[in-house]
């Protein structure tokens, strides 16, 4: 399910909120949290799950075709980790 | 201190001009909207921001680390997260603080 459809998805279960606000809520969360992490922040979510960062040190790699090496920078990739209801309801997905 | 539901609630009013119990409200719907995508197994892929997949776990045998007692660990549902582009990129330029 792509972006779109998840905003249609809203909008269904939620007829008493003006469509427009849901497409504008969903842009302005999605840039927060990107904000926020490249801020160096931590995101929770109650029931969702949380999103940090994790630092990988920097390294030299090869170009696997040329075999030539390539510095690496350390860098911070993100992290996310499911919370306890989401993993719950994907591994039972009847029992919710 | 970590961003939580009630500080992008709090970013919804103040840029979006809804009150306080609507912007709570859009964040719930929100956040309880992917979680429904998902627990019927499908995936979330929400571009600029990165992809919600649903993998399927074979068993395996595990071992609880403290006592060594092999215990198997059943097949199961996960999720996972791949960051966008976008994300990726906004953070590898993050040059903070680096935890050991």
């Amino acid at each position: 399910m792509v972006r779109s459809e998840l905003i249609e998805k809203m909008v269904e279960t939620m007829p008493g909120l003006a469509p427009r606000d849901i497409e504008l809520a969903v842009k302005i969360i999605q840039e927060h949290m990107i904000d926020n992490l490249a801020d160096g922040g931590r995101i929770e979510v109650r029931g969702f799950g949380s999103f940090s960062l994790n630092y990988r040190k920097p390294k030299i790699a090869r170009n696997p075709r040329t075999g030539e090496s390539v510095p690496l920078a350390g860098r911070h990739v993100v992290h996310f980790k499911p919370g306890k209801e989401l993993r719950e309801m994907v591994d039972h997905p009847s029992t919710d | 201190m970590a961003m939580t539901k009630a500080g992008l609630a709090q970013e919804l009013c103040d840029q979006l001009g809804v009150n306080k119990r609507e912007a709570k409200e859009l964040v719930e719907l929100y956040f309880d909207t992917v979680r429904e995508v998902l627990a019927e197994g499908e995936s979330v892929k929400i571009s600029g921001f990165g992809n919600f997949n649903i993998r399927e776990k074979t068993p395996r045998p595990g071992r609880n680390p403290k006592t060594g007692e092999e215990i198997p660990i059943s097949a199961r549902r996960v999720v996972t997260f791949k960051p966008g582009q976008k994300l990726k990129h906004r953070i590898e330029s993050y040059a903070g603080a680096v935890e050991q």
